[in-house]
C-alpha cells in the first residue's frame, strides 16, 4: 500500500528471527501446494519451486552465533526488498535486473584465490572458507552511494580472520577484491558499463578492521546470488559499490587497486568513498537518505550519518582530508 | 485521402485523452497492489519522467507525420499531446519536490544549482510553462500567430534539455543506450524540420526557376 508499506514488520533484533523471512516461508509453501494440487501439477509445481528459489536465492541455511557487538537497532528491512532492489551490474543495470538474471550464476563448485604480498598464498573453496572461523551474524547499515539505504542480516566473519591466515607481508598495503567476470554466467558483462572483472579495495588497515565482513550469508541462509553468491565483502561504513560480490581473487598489493568506478568516473568516484554526508555526489545530495521500505510514502528522508553511523572508524583517517580522499 | 469530420475528431480526441491519462492510472493501481517496488518513488520518478519524454516526442512528430502523409487534422490533436508532455513533466516535477525534498525549497534550490542534470530538466520545465499558458485559441489570437508560433519554437530547446536531462541522469550509469535512442529520434523530428523549412523550398525554387536558355 501506498502509506503504510510493510505492515506485518516486527522489530526484532536478530536477522534470523525477522518476520518477513517466516512470511515469505509461508507464502513458499502456500504457492508449492497451489502447484501440486492443480491438474497441470508437474510443471507448475517446478515453476512455483523455481519462483520460490528466485524468491530466495535458495533456501540452504546457514547457522551463525549472533554478535550483539556488531548489531544496529534499526529495523532491517524486508529479505523481499534487499533480494529484489540492488546494483549488480554484471546481471543488469535496472536495479531489479540482478534478482532476475542471476539465476544463471553457479555458486558451487567455487574457490577463492589469495595472492600477492603474503607469505602463505592459497586457494580455498567454499567448504574451507565456511569452516575457516565461526560464522557470526552481524546487523549492518548499508548506504548505497545512489541515497538510499537498507539495514542487513549478514552472516560471515571479520575478513581480518582469513587475513591472520595468509601472513601479509611488509610491502602489503592494499587488498585487492576480485569479481568473477563469466561471460556465461553474467549476462551483464556484455555491455561495457563498467570495465570488466569488477575490482575493488581496501587499505590493509581498513581490511583489517573488525567491521569489514567476509561475508557468506544473509538473513539466517546462503547469500542469494543476486547478492553476492557465494563470497563477498561488506564494508558498513562506505558506500555499497565498495562491497565487492562473488569474490574469485583477493590479492594483497604494495599499490592501490585501480577499482571498477573510479576507473569508470574518477571526479565521481574516489578510491576512499567512505559514507559522508559533507561530500556531495554530482548526480546524489548525500546529505540525506530513503530508507527502503521502512520510511512511509509521505515522510521525509532521513539524514546521513558521517561512516554511516560508524564512528569507530574514523581514526583510520585522523590527519586525512576526507574532502579531498572522498 | 481520409479527412475526418468534426465529430470523427472529436471522438479521436476523446479516445487520445483517455489512452494518454493510462499511464498515471497505472502508476496509481500499482501503489494500491504494492507494485510500485522497494523504492515507490523512484518508480514514479522515472516513469513520469519517460512519460513526458514520450509525449514530447510524439507532440514533435505531428509536423512530420502531417507532411508525409498529408493528414492536416492532424494538427487538431498536437495541443492535447503537448498539454500531456505537460502533465507528465508536472508529475514528475511533483515528485521531486514533495516526497524527494519534501518542499523543502532551500534544499531544492541547492540540488538544481549544484547537480547539472537536475538544473538542465528544471530549466526544461519551467520553459514548458509559458507554452502551456499560451495553448488556448485566445493566446493565439492575443499574442498572434507569428508571434506565438516564435514563442513555441521553445519546444525545440525544451526537448534538447529534457534528452540532455536524461543523458546526464544516465551518466551515473555509464548506460547510454536509452539517451542515445531518444536522443536519436527527437534529432530526426528536428532536423525534419529543417528539411521542410530550409532545404525543400530551396529545392522547389531552383526546380521552379526558367530553366537556362
Amino acid at each position: 500500500m501506498l502509506i503504510k508499506r510493510n505492515p506485518n514488520g516486527i522489530d526484532l533484533p536478530f536477522g534470523s528471527e525477522i518476520t518477513p523471512r517466516a512470511m515469505f516461508e509461508s507464502r513458499r509453501h502456500f504457492i508449492k501446494q497451489l502447484a501440486v494440487g492443480s491438474i497441470a501439477g508437474g510443471a507448475l509445481a517446478e515453476m512455483a519451486m523455481r519462483e520460490a528459489f528466485a524468491q530466495s536465492g535458495g533456501t540452504q541455511k546457514l547457522a551463525a552465533r549472533p554478535n550483539p557487538g556488531f548489531v544496529v537497532m534499526d529495523k532491517p528491512t524486508a529479505f523481499k526488498d534487499a533480494t529484489t532492489y540492488n546494483n549488480f551490474y554484471e546481471f543488469g543495470t535496472d536495479k531489479t535486473d540482478p534478482a532476475q538474471n542471476a539465476g544463471s550464476l553457479k555458486p558451487r563448485p567455487w574457490t577463492v584465490a589469495i595472492e600477492g604480498e603474503v607469505k602463505k598464498p592459497m586457494t580455498v573453496d567454499l567448504d574451507g572458507l565456511l569452516k575457516l572461523a565461526p560464522l557470526e551474524e552481524r546487523i549492518y547499515r548499508l548506504r548505497c552511494v545512489e541515497g538510499w539505504s537498507m539495514v542487513i542480516p549478514w552472516i560471515g566473519y571479520s575478513l581480518s580472520e582469513l587475513i591472520k591466515k595468509v601472513e601479509p607481508t611488509g610491502n602489503a598495503k592494499y587488498v585487492e577484491f576480485i569479481t568473477l567476470a563469466d561471460k556465461k554466467q553474467m549476462p551483464g558483462l556484455r555491455s561495457p558499463v563498467l570495465e570488466w572483472p569488477y575490482v575493488e579495495g581496501l587499505r590493509l588497515d581498513e581490511a583489517n578492521h573488525p567491521l569489514t565482513l567476509l561475508t557468506l550469508g544473509m538473513y539466517g541462509e546462503v547469500l542469494p546470488n543476486q547478492n553476492g553468491a557465494p563470497v563477498r565483502i561488506v564494508v558498513p561504513w562506505k558506500y555499497g559499490f565498495k562491497s565487492a560480490k562473488s569474490l574469485v581473487k583477493i590479492r594483497f598489493t604494495k599499490d592501490q587497486p585501480r577499482t571498477a568506478w573510479n576507473i569508470s568516473a574518477p571526479q565521481e568516484y574516489g578510491f576512499f568513498s567512505n559514507v559522508n554526508p559533507e561530500v556531495d555526489h554530482p548526480r546524489w545530495s548525500q546529505a540525506t537518505e530513503r530508507r527502503i521500505g521502512e520510511d512511509g510514502f509521505f515522510s521525509r528522508k532521513r539524514k546521513t550519518l558521517m561512516f554511516n553511523g560508524y564512528s569507530d572508524v574514523a581514526s583510520l583517517y585522523t590527519g586525512m582530508d576526507l574532502k579531498k580522499f572522498f | 485521402m481520409f479527412n475526418p469530420n468534426a465529430k470523427q475528431i472529436n471522438l479521436f480526441k476523446l479516445v487520445l485523452f483517455i489512452a494518454a491519462l493510462g499511464p498515471l492510472a497505472r502508476l496509481v493501481l500499482f501503489g494500491f497492489a504494492d507494485k510500485l517496488g522497494a523504492n515507490p518513488i523512484e518508480f514514479i520518478t522515472r516513469n513520469t519522467g519517460d512519460w513526458t519524454l514520450y509525449f514530447l516526442c510524439l507532440t514533435l512528430s505531428v509536423t512530420p507525420l502531417r507532411r508525409i502523409s498529408g493528414w492536416n487534422w492532424l494538427i487538431k490533436l498536437r495541443r492535447m499531446l503537448g498539454l500531456f508532455a505537460f502533465f507528465y513533466a508536472t508529475l514528475h516535477f511533483t515528485t521531486f519536490l514533495w516526497f524527494d525534498h519534501f518542499f523543502d525549497i532551500d534544499e531544492m534550490l541547492k540540488d538544481v544549482v549544484k547537480r547539472p542534470f537536475i538544473t538542465v530538466g528544471f530549466t526544461a520545465f519551467v520553459l514548458l510553462i509559458p507554452l502551456a499558458v499560451t495553448s488556448t485559441n485566445a493566446m493565439v489570437r492575443r499574442l498572434g500567430g507569428k508571434r506565438w508560433q516564435l514563442l513555441h519554437r521553445l519546444v525545440y530547446v525544451i526537448a534538447s534539455l529534457g534528452i540532455l536531462h536524461f543523458w546526464w541522469m544516465k551518466a551515473g550509469k555509464n548506460d547510454f543506450a536509452e539517451p542515445i535512442l531518444f536522443g536519436t529520434i527527437v534529432a530526426v523530428l528536428l532536423l525534419s524540420r529543417v528539411y521542410w523549412s530550409v532545404l525543400k523550398p530551396k529545392m522547389q525554387k531552383r526546380q521552379t526557376s526558367p530553366a537556362p536558355t
